[in-house]
């Protein structure tokens, strides 16, 4: 077991596509670490090239102690997990699991037991004799993990290894996965472009965009102050209300008349946008205390929660995540106010947060 | 591994369909009668000389240029098998000679084109090459001529080479032709069987090359098989290279072989027949128990993922 570092990662395919930019990665020894991006990001890229199926056009990746840069895919010690699962279609299960075993040229009797033992840790006992066209998504899946976790590798890498299975078997076998790296604690490197995945898996998230990384943080940090704009956009369903601001008389102050507390340290001649979570605001009765009179453009009812669309006045319509307790029609002329701590604030040239 | 590749391939197609199943009224049954009609037609028509072909190969002499001709009820002899094989005054004749030399050499050519043509079909899939495209190109463009039209260059290369009338001289001259047909079609095969499979085989503690031969080749079998049965009916059938390249009966094939046996002044029909008779049997046979594997390598893009 050991920590992963990626240092200064650049991947250019032979036609001349850049994947990844600049990535610099130190991910801790026993780390559930996410990387989550947009399509296209070069998150795979990354994780080939951690891999090894991947040569990186420059850059140092590091396991351990141990520089990866020129050790073939099978000197790693490394295991992956693929999003369509990649199980050996001609082998059983057995076989399947048995096959990094074999590699290693471990006598029978200890590949048997070594077999034995991740079916029994990924409940695959009936399972074994089967091939893989013969097993569903979910069992594919668990024979994926189990083919990973046989071999006791120093880091598994996962790319997108639920997007396969329908929504309520992903919910129970992202639990499986959290536990099971907790129970192993061996180094995960977990690639998704789901959020909620992330969030919910990841001890500490990276986010990707075009083939950099924008932010490392857990995913509360992440979550309440992004690092970029881009972040800020991508984190979070409904993301983030981004409202330009100016500082005026010791508070921040949108169009429409919209008032937040300002952070400190907050440059002065810039172009600024607060970054407000829609749970952040709050519709009020028209005329309520510290409210700025606004207008119910449309109501979503997702049923624990209504995600309302509100004019005040405004350059954009802002969102605004209420109980379904409150209900008000459409058209209907409300109060809009901050209920929340100081927002984030970003620079509207750098993107990037500045307080 | 062989209960594997039969069970990629899918059972009969158990969906006619529906619609027309449902309209059973009179008119479907005149439709059916023409349909059965036209069909039968076209057996015969096809069926027909092969028929012919076996009647002729087990009639007498005498029956074979019987006017009116005698489908039936002529004493049936199996005597022209035998002269393929048996000369008249006993040993092996020309004729069977010819068939083994038929056998080793396409056989040799199959193999070897198979040899070399599936992993270069692998590289051309897998790894990115300068050019491509335009090397693929390239490799199939030695098939757009004739045989026909090289068969003088070749000639004159060979004699040079002291290959003329050489067994290796049509088993290179076979692989050369098998081997761009044989990468062409492997390629498509191999393309189908995602990179993944090897990618994973390669973190299990694979080297690339064993992930390839652990992995993607027994996913292949039905595939190479295909191509093998394709190359080997070229090589089998292959006339012009054979009478060109050969002269003496210890080195040629059969067909030129038993083309060899009409000319002259009388022609033993019976014996062409029977020669011919055996000569499409090995490849029938072959096909048939391979036939599994054709249509699994046909279809093979259509069951995948
Ligand atoms: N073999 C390749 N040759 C050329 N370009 C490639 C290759 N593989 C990926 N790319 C390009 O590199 C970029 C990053 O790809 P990558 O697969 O890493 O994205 P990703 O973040 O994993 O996306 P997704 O979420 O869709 O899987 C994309 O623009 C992609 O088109
Ligand atoms: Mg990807």
């Amino acid at each position: 077991m050991a920590g992963i570092e990626v240092s200064a990662l650049h991947k250019r395919y032979p036609d001349g596509t850049v994947a990844v930019d600049r990535v610099d990665l130190s991910i801790g020894d026993g780390e559930l670490f996410v990387m989550l991006g947009p399509s296209g990001c070069g998150k795979t890229t990354t994780l080939r090239a951690i891999a090894g199926l991947e040569r990186q056009t420059s850059g140092d990746i590091h396991i351990g102690d141990t520089l990866l840069n020129d050790l073939e895919p099978a000197e790693r010690d490394i295991a992956m997990v693929f999003q369509f699962y990649a199980l050996y279609p001609h082998l059983r299960t057995r076989d399947n699991l048995a096959f990094p075993l074999r590699a290693e040229g471990l006598p029978a009797a200890e590949v048997r037991e070594r077999v034995d033992e991740a079916a029994r840790m990924m409940k695959l006992e009936k399972l074994l004799d089967r091939r893989p066209n013969r097993l569903s998504g979910g069992e594919q899946q668990r024979v994926a993990l189990a083919r990973a976790l046989v071999r006791r590798p120093r880091a598994f890498l996962m790319d997108e290894p639920l997007t396969n299975l329908d929504a309520e078997l992903r919910a129970d076998m992202r639990t499986e996965i959290k536990h099971l790296q907790a129970e192993l604690g061996t180094t995960m490197v977990y690639v998704t472009h789901d959020q909620v995945e992330a969030m919910s898996l990841g001890h500490r998230i990276a986010i990707l965009n075009q083939g950099r990384v924008e932010q490392v943080g857990t995913p509360l940090e992440v979550y309440q102050r992004p690092a970029s704009l881009f972040c800020a956009g991508f984190i979070g369903s409904p993301p983030m209300n981004l409202l330009e601001v100016e500082v005026a008389d010791g508070a921040l102050r949108a169009p429409g008349g919209l008032t937040l507390t300002p952070p400190p340290g907050l440059p002065r001649d810039r172009q600024l946008v607060a970054g407000v979570r829609p749970e952040a605001l709050e519709v009020t009765q028209p005329g309520a205390e510290g409210a700025v009179p606004a207008r119910i453009v449309s109501a979503e009812a997702l049923g624990d929660e209504i995600i309302y669309v509100v004019d005040h006045g405004g350059e954009r319509d802002v969102r605004v995540r209420m109980p379904p307790t409150v209900r008000f029609g459409e058209d209907a002329p409300v109060g809009l106010r901050h209920a929340g701590g100081t927002p984030p604030v970003y620079d509207t040239t750098t993107e990037e947060l500045v307080a | 591994m062989a209960l594997s590749v039969d069970e990629a391939v899918p059972g009969p197609a158990s969906d006619p369909t529906p619609h027309a199943r449902r309209r059973t009224g009179g008119g479907s049954r005149a439709r059916a009668v023409i349909e059965g009609g036209l069909l039968l037609l076209l057996a015969v028509a096809m069926l027909f000389p092969v028929l012919w072909m076996v009647e002729t190969s087990i009639k007498d002499g005498r029956d074979v240029y019987a006017v009116p001709a005698q489908f039936i009820g002529f004493d049936a002899t199996l005597d022209h098998y035998r002269d393929v094989f048996v000369k008249p005054g006993g040993g092996r004749s020309d004729l069977s000679v010819a068939f083994l030399n038929s056998v080793i050499v396409a056989g040799a050519s199959t193999a070897l084109a198979t040899l070399l043509g599936v992993p270069a079909a692998w590289a051309y899939s897998r790894f990115t090459l300068k050019a491509k495209k335009d090397q693929l190109f390239f490799i199939l463009s030695t098939r757009f001529m004739p045989p026909v039209v090289v068969v003088i260059p070749i000639f004159l290369m060979y004699r040079d080479l002291g290959l003329i009338n050489t067994k290796l001289g049509l088993v290179l001259i076979y692989t050369a032709f098998n081997v761009p047909f044989t990468i062409w079609m492997m390629k498509g095969f191999i393309d189908e069987v995602p990179a993944e499979y090897e990618d994973a085989a390669m973190l299990d503690g694979y080297s690339r090359f064993q992930a390839f031969y652990k992995v993607t080749l027994p996913l292949l079998v039905p595939g190479i098989a295909a191509t093998a049965v394709f190359a080997l009916i070229f090589s089998w059938n292959e006339f012009v290279f054979a009478i060109f390249l050969t002269s003496s009966s210890d080195v040629r094939t059969a067909p030129p072989a038993i083309a060899g046996l009409i000319g002259g002044t009388t022609v033993d029909w019976g014996l062409v027949a029977a020669s011919a008779v055996v000569f499409a049997l090995p490849v029938l046979v072959f096909t048939y128990l391979v036939r599994k594997h054709l249509v699994a390598g046909v279809t093979l893009g259509a069951v995948r993922r």
